[in-house]
């Protein structure tokens, strides 16, 4: 076949550039969010002192200190574990064909949660301090950490197994990641039954998603290498999620291998999630929701999408840990309390309204 | 000949689904694929571009066998319109440019535009190109997914009972741009089909399956009273109304009464 007698359509290219401005609108709050995020907290630093300090000017100790030890660690933690949570988000439900899909529909983190749960009552790595603004802390956090890290992979692992066996289909993917959620959480609640009370806390605390809790730059560096490998992935893999969004069928006719596509497009959300949970403890939301906002304004075309999602994901989780911050002062909320109190509503007024024309 | 099919056969968990299977088509032709319910029509379309796998026998498209060739080749040469069409919150025009994922390296170009932009103009849907596919009727989508697979550029279309879900006027239009096109552009096109009367019309060859094999195989004069009762089990009266064939079910005995009826 051979079609010449096309041109390329005006309208069309208006449309499409108008997806561009949204995206480029994103970025452009998202910085203005990072400066406003940094600025604000206990001592309030000015927005331009922010950006001059960022630039590595040395206007004064304290805030040198502030920035680039305390509040930019928090934000960048915040922009990465909202752009991960959510970027896996909607590649979950591509996949998974099913608009429920998130990175935490796999049963990841419940089984991070239980790693966090066996690592304090069983390996004794939790403890209970009295000061009020940090009430509890992890006398051994980096291993709190591993062990959740371990969970998370053998759910992946169980998972794969399962997939293995009787292929790869959403169905089976979605319902064997709800029983291991049912699994993990049965389990967390046995521990929790026989743990003391400074232990009880310190699995209760640790289940808090907090993005505070990244303080060192190395931390940070992994799990912005995985993110940002996963969504330059993701990006790269754009036309095989439209083609399945289009039905398995026609993503086979049109030469994509399904099966493979989902698996490794599975594997990775996956590991996305489980570097997030384990550092960061349980963020939930962003993942479900921030796809389905970012859908209602630019579409379900995943060539906006993904990009789209990361943007609102990474916006949302600074905003809602800005506020966190903010909110009952000189006491830090962890943001996993207040994403859903920033998003909800939000949300529920996109699903009234419907979609943008 | 365009595509030829030899000794195809396919398995289901060690059952035979298909077995015996072998026809060509030239270019030029639109062959149904006609049989009963769960004969397996629409497995051995999907063995024909592989989205399902044959477990023997070969598929040639223009000389080319496709087990020498990947997915992504094969998608350029065989285009699969879908019984049922997915929707989602896209134009019809990125649904339509997604048909060409098998020609797409990183992105898209100019060209791909174009191509899209044609095949919006041949299906005379240009009105629709900003239109929202979960918003359109089940006509509409229908031609939006010929459209994804036309831009495939494909040397064989096949479709899965194109028809089955839309009006008597849009079932008409739909099988009509595919009789033009396939004669336009010199490709060929294999749809399974329920209604025989519209396979008259618009199908040059037929394959009647039964029992997983090929039964009957050929022009218009392969399809006999005889024939249809064997595959279908059920009598039917082939006749003619203005010139044109058709297919009613019925015994002769039946058909006094239909004649009884027309005359009242």
């Amino acid at each position: 076949m051979h079609f010449a007698d096309g041109a390329v359509p005006e309208d069309y290219l208006v449309y499409v550039r108008r997806k561009y401005f949204w995206i480029m609108g994103g970025l452009l709050l998202l910085f203005f969010m990072l400066i406003y995020s940094i600025s604000v907290g206990e001592v309030t630093i000015p927005p331009y002192g922010v950006l001059q300090t960022l630039m590595g000017e040395n206007i004064s100790d304290s805030w040198d200190s502030i920035i680039w030890n305390i509040r930019l660690p928090q934000a960048l933690a915040a922009i990465v574990a909202g752009a991960g949570l959510s970027v896996a988000g909607v590649v979950m439900q591509s996949i998974l064909r099913n608009p429920l899909g998130s990175p935490f529909t796999l049963g990841i983190s419940n089984a991070g949660a239980f790693g966090a749960a066996f690592s304090v009552i069983v390996l004794g790595t939790g403890r209970m301090q009295s000061s009020v603004a940090n009430a509890v802390i992890l006398n051994n956090p980096y291993l709190t950490t591993m062990v959740a890290f371990i969970f998370c992979l053998l759910a992946t692992g169980v998972i794969l197994l399962i997939s293995r066996i009787r292929g790869s289909s959403p169905e089976v993917m979605v319902l064997a990641g709800v029983s291991l959620s049912s699994l993990f959480t049965a389990g967390t609640m046995f521990l929790q039954y026989f743990a003391d009370d400074t232990q009880l806390a310190a699995v209760v605390f640790w289940t808090f998603g907090d993005v505070g809790r990244v303080k060192n730059w190395s931390e940070l560096g992994i799990m912005t290498g995985v993110v940002l490998f996963a969504v330059i992935f993701f990006i790269a893999n754009r036309w095989n999620y439209n083609a399945i969004d289009a039905g398995d069928e026609t993503a086979k006719s049109l030469g994509v291998n399904v099966e493979k596509v989902r698996l490794i497009g599975m594997i990775i959300a996956a590991l996305v999630s489980a570097v997030l949970v384990s550092f960061l403890g349980v963020i939930g939301f962003v993942g479900l929701i921030c796809p389905h906002m970012v859908r209602r304004i630019i579409g379900d075309d995943q060539r906006y999408l993904i990009p789209g999602s990361t943007l609102l994901g990474a916006i949302l989780l600074l905003v809602s840990d800005t506020a966190a911050r903010l909110i009952v002062s000189p006491y830090v909320l962890p943001v996993s309390i207040l994403t859903a109190f920033m998003g909800a509503p939000t949300f529920i007024y996109l699903l009234i309204r419907g979609y943008k024309r | 000949m365009i595509l030829s099919v030899d000794e195809l056969q396919f398995l289901y968990r060690n059952r035979k689904i298909l077995h015996e299977i072998a026809f060509s088509i030239d270019e030029g032709e639109v062959v149904a694929i006609l049989g009963p319910n769960g004969v397996g029509k629409t497995t051995l379309l999907k063995c024909l571009n592989r989205i399902l796998n044959p477990r023997g026998g070969t598929v040639h498209i223009d000389g080319e066998n496709l087990s020498d060739l990947g997915t992504m080749e094969i998608a350029r040469l065989i285009g699969y319109v879908p019984q049922r069409v997915e929707t989602g919150r896209l134009t019809a025009f990125d649904a339509v440019l997604l048909g060409r994922r098998p020609h797409i390296k990183w992105d898209i170009t100019e060209k791909d535009l174009k191509i899209v932009d044609s095949v919006f103009k041949l299906l005379s849907m240009e009105n629709l190109r900003l239109s929202y596919i979960d918003e359109m009727s089940g006509g509409e989508l229908q031609k939006v997914a010929i459209a994804r697979s036309l831009v495939q550029e494909p040397k064989v279309l096949l479709l899965d009972e194109p028809t089955s879900s839309l009006d008597l006027r849009n079932q008409v239009e739909i099988l009509a741009i595919i009789r033009q096109i396939v004669l336009k552009h010199k490709i060929a096109a294999v749809m399974t089909m329920h209604d025989l009367n519209q396979a008259f019309r618009y199908a040059d060859r037929f394959i009647l399956l039964k029992g997983g094999k090929v039964h009957a195989y050929g022009g218009v004069e392969v399809i006999t009273p005889q024939v249809i009762e064997e595959v279908y089990g059920l009598p039917v009266v082939i006749g003619e109304i203005s010139g044109m064939r058709c297919v009613v079910p019925g015994s002769p005995a039946w058909d006094c009464k239909i004649s009884y009826i027309a005359s009242k």
